[in-house]
């Protein structure tokens, strides 16, 4: 099995490999058996199609070639070099005694790396269209020598609307994906590898790349940051087993009580849960965080009735500010899995039940035995995705507790702080954009194991294709 | 238990429900005191910043959310009404938008194969891990370089740019409706695309609306994207997010805190009707989705 698997990565790269060879040999060959018309697309994309007759499809090629090479000579060019610097010029004040100072503007490092991680995106696509002409004019001049009238521009427009429409489909979405997830990751990610932090703040200052510097930093043992990192990794964990357990129990027996045979009203105790769920985040965190103030009005009714003499800092003290994010997690995160477990509740073959109960099973042996290991088993997945989706639960500790009561000893964070709250802090409050980014990478490389683990192992992944 | 009389067994089948209800009506409780507390106050007179009651002190009045309204303006840096519809707007384009880009998206990667599907899933499913917040920086700088900061055409895009990612529900809804279907469809002649518009989309009723439903929301719900969108100066072009979360800050919070609940009201009513009546297809959503072993 294990083995298997290694194998099929190993055979993953390989293909990948192969595709680029393979391309290669594409445009060996082409070059050798493609006629003068067809060798002219090498160097003028899109000529082997249009003298050809296919017009729509060699201005495409032509025209793409002609603004990718303008762009590059007015710009590309540049910021491919100003991606390697990250400028050289410090922005600095000319004073020239009896003038007003004048700044002098320097490099922008931000810009210069935003700018070449897009051009080395426009380069990639470039190659792309590259290999897609030279193909293209390969075939066209196959279909003439063999005598076949070749696709006009109708046609072809017609394949996209039936063999193709997976790229009329997908070209919008993609294109967003690029410009609004992959572009700026890319950037962030990059970003983690230079020194951009509070103290190097473009225009004023320059950044530049220092390697695995943030990284260390973040790791070491020493030093405020990872005396600040490792403690929040150790809540986040921990914030994120207890949160996923006890909403998941919880949920699953809140599901149970619901369901169970003589309970009357069902829909309407649902809908009181749901209701928590349909309500935004921001009204009723923010709505607790006021009720669970120092002089708000739980600690306001508690000392009224003489309960406490003296306000209870649910929100101010760690180890209260911890247990209160867990319990008021709990009411938004209950009826979710309320509702998830019942649908599986119900899916349960009732035969199970009914052998227990011959058997003479407590209903606590028959909850232990029978259900949990039947529902343990289907959600599996989803457990985990919970578990994700919890160390990255920034709503409930940002609008609570806002990750305080600050740590002293810890850097831009609070006893609360989860990993996603600090990196938001970082990012907003100081702009240590390096530290933020470093952090991100963490966070990512913990969701990716725990992925790997929790899809390479469910059946629907491994066997999409015979499952359909 | 089965060997017990039959009447012993009947009187702990009620006690139990008893005590079930008695759970139930407890928990409901719990569930409910915020939802009351909110509304409570927002009806309250004479709130000045975190109350510390539950039951108002000086009687109940409407002005809060007259306020609401009449204070609009300059004055206050407060636009409520304006807020809302924005937020409407936004929702509305979005919704529309990433609607069809996901189930566009989910129909090629779950009912064709071509050659980048594979990679493309792969990659998807990494983009997904990562934090969305550590891109948002980054978002605003190619928003800024494009000149789109402040505007409410950004925040449109940024909800529905992500829209290639969230295709997992309704992949896993197209999965399961049989391909004979199509099949015979196309040795009648049919494209692609009439397949998709004339087969499919007419079939998935709930995986539409479940789409449609949760990017809909979206837009009422954030308060980070917007705020690093349209910054600290652009208020008329606040959502209703970011615009009450500004009504509770540390120094609007004694002002406006009774305002931010009736604000808060007004807006969780559409929203909880909306969700309430739509309830099934959300439930149908997600563990269609996410339940599958």
């Amino acid at each position: 099995m294990e083995e298997n698997r290694i194998r099929s990565r190993w055979s993953g790269l390989r293909r990948f490999f192969a595709a680029f060879v393979n391309q290669a040999n594409l445009l060996g060959r082409t070059f050798r058996e493609g006629d003068t018309r067809t060798r002219l697309s090498f160097v003028l994309m899109g000529f082997g199609n249009l003298v050809r007759g296919q017009v729509a499809k060699g201005l495409y090629y032509f025209l793409s070639e002609a603004v990718f090479v303008v762009y590059m000579v007015l710009f590309g060019a540049r910021s491919l070099v100003g991606i390697v610097t990250l400028g050289t010029k410090t922005q600095y004040i000319e004073a020239i005694p009896g003038q007003v100072p004048k700044v002098i503007r320097g490099d922008n490092s931000m810009l210069m790396l935003l700018y070449g991680v897009a051009t080395v995106l426009l380069v990639v696509w470039f190659i792309a269209t590259y290999f897609w002409n030279i193909s293209s004019a390969m075939q066209a001049q196959r279909a003439v020598e063999k005598g076949e009238v070749l696709p006009g521009l109708r046609t072809e427009a017609r394949e996209y609307l039936d063999a193709k429409f997976h790229v009329t489909l997908m070209i919008l979405p993609v294109m967003g994906l690029l410009l609004f997830t992959v572009l700026p990751l890319l950037f962030m990610i990059l970003i983690a590898f230079t020194n951009y932090d509070s103290s190097h703040q473009p225009p004023g200052s320059l950044f530049h790349w220092t390697g695995l510097y943030t990284f260390k930093a973040l790791f070491s043992n020493s030093g405020v940051l990872g005396g600040t990192f490792w403690p929040v990794l150790g809540w986040t964990i921990t914030w994120a087993v207890i949160a996923t357990a006890s909403n998941y129990v919880l949920g699953m027996l809140l599901a149970i009580l619901i369901n169970r045979k003589g309970v009357r009203f069902k829909g309407l105790w649902r809908t009181v849960f749901v209701m928590s769920i349909a309500i935004p985040q921001f009204v009723s965190l923010l709505l607790m965080r006021n009720m669970l103030d120092d002089f708000g009005p739980i600690n306001g009714v508690l000392q009224h009735w003489g309960l406490t003499s003296k306000f209870i800092p649910f929100l101010t003290n760690a180890t209260f500010a911890r247990l209160s994010v867990l319990v008021v997690n709990l009411w938004v995160g209950i009826p979710y899995s309320m509702l998830i477990t019942s649908g599986i509740l119900l899916s349960i073959p009732k035969e199970l039940y009914e052998a227990a109960a011959i058997d003479g099973a407590s209903p606590f042996r028959m909850w232990t035995k029978i259900i949990l290991p039947y529902v343990v088993f289907v959600t599996g997945p989803y457990l985990i995705t919970q578990f994700i989706g919890n160390i990255n639960n920034f709503n409930v500790i940002y609008l609570l507790t806002g990750g305080g009561p600050s740590g002293l000893t810890y850097y831009q964070a609070g006893k609360t702080d989860l990993l996603v709250t600090w990196l938001y802090k970082l990012t907003v409050n100081t702009r240590d954009y390096s530290y933020a980014s470093a952090i991100g990478i963490c966070v990512f490389i913990i969701s990716a194991i725990l992925s790997l683990v929790a899809y390479r192992n469910t059946k629907s992944y491994k066997k999409e294709e015979t499952f359909q | 238990m089965s060997r017990q009389p039959f009447r012993h067994a009947r009187g702990r089948v009620i006690a139990g429900n008893t005590l079930a209800y008695v759970v139930l009506a407890v928990l409901c409780v719990i569930w409910l005191v915020p939802v009351a507390w909110l509304i409570i106050i927002s009806f309250s007179k004479g709130v000045a910043g975190i109350p510390n009651y539950f039951w108002p002190k000086y009687g109940f009045t409407l002005q809060n959310y007259v306020k609401l309204f009449k204070d609009s303006g300059a004055a206050s840096g407060f636009y409520f009404p304006r807020w809302f519809l924005n937020t409407l707007f936004v929702a509305i384009c979005s919704c529309a938008l990433t609607a069809v880009m996901t189930l566009s998206v989910a129909y090629a990667v779950s009912r064709m194969r071509f050659r980048l599907r594979k990679p493309y899933l792969n990659v998807a499913l990494v983009l997904g891990m990562f934090p969305g917040f550590m891109s948002m920086i980054a978002v605003y700088y190619i928003l800024k370089a494009v000149g789109l900061t402040n505007t409410l055409v950004a925040l449109i895009l940024v909800y529905s740019g992500g829209a290639g990612l969230g295709f997992y529900v309704a992949k896993g809804f197209f999965d399961a409706i049989p391909k004979e279907m199509d099949e015979a469809a196309m040795i009648d002649g049919a494209t692609r695309s009439q397949i998709f518009w004339q087969i499919t989309v007419p079939l998935s009723k709930p995986v539409i609306v479940y789409t449609i439903l949760t990017s809909f929301l979206a837009p009422w719900a954030d308060f980070i994207f917007v705020n690093m969108i349209m910054g600290p100066t652009a208020y008329k072009n606040y959502t209703v997010a970011l615009g009450l979360f500004r009504m509770i800050d540390r120094e609007h919070i004694t002002t406006y805190f009774s305002m931010f609940c009736a604000g808060a009201v007004l807006v969780s009513i559409p929203i909880v009707a909306l969700f309430i009546s739509m309830q099934r297809f959300y439930v149908e959503g997600i563990t269609g989705g996410s339940v599958k072993g």
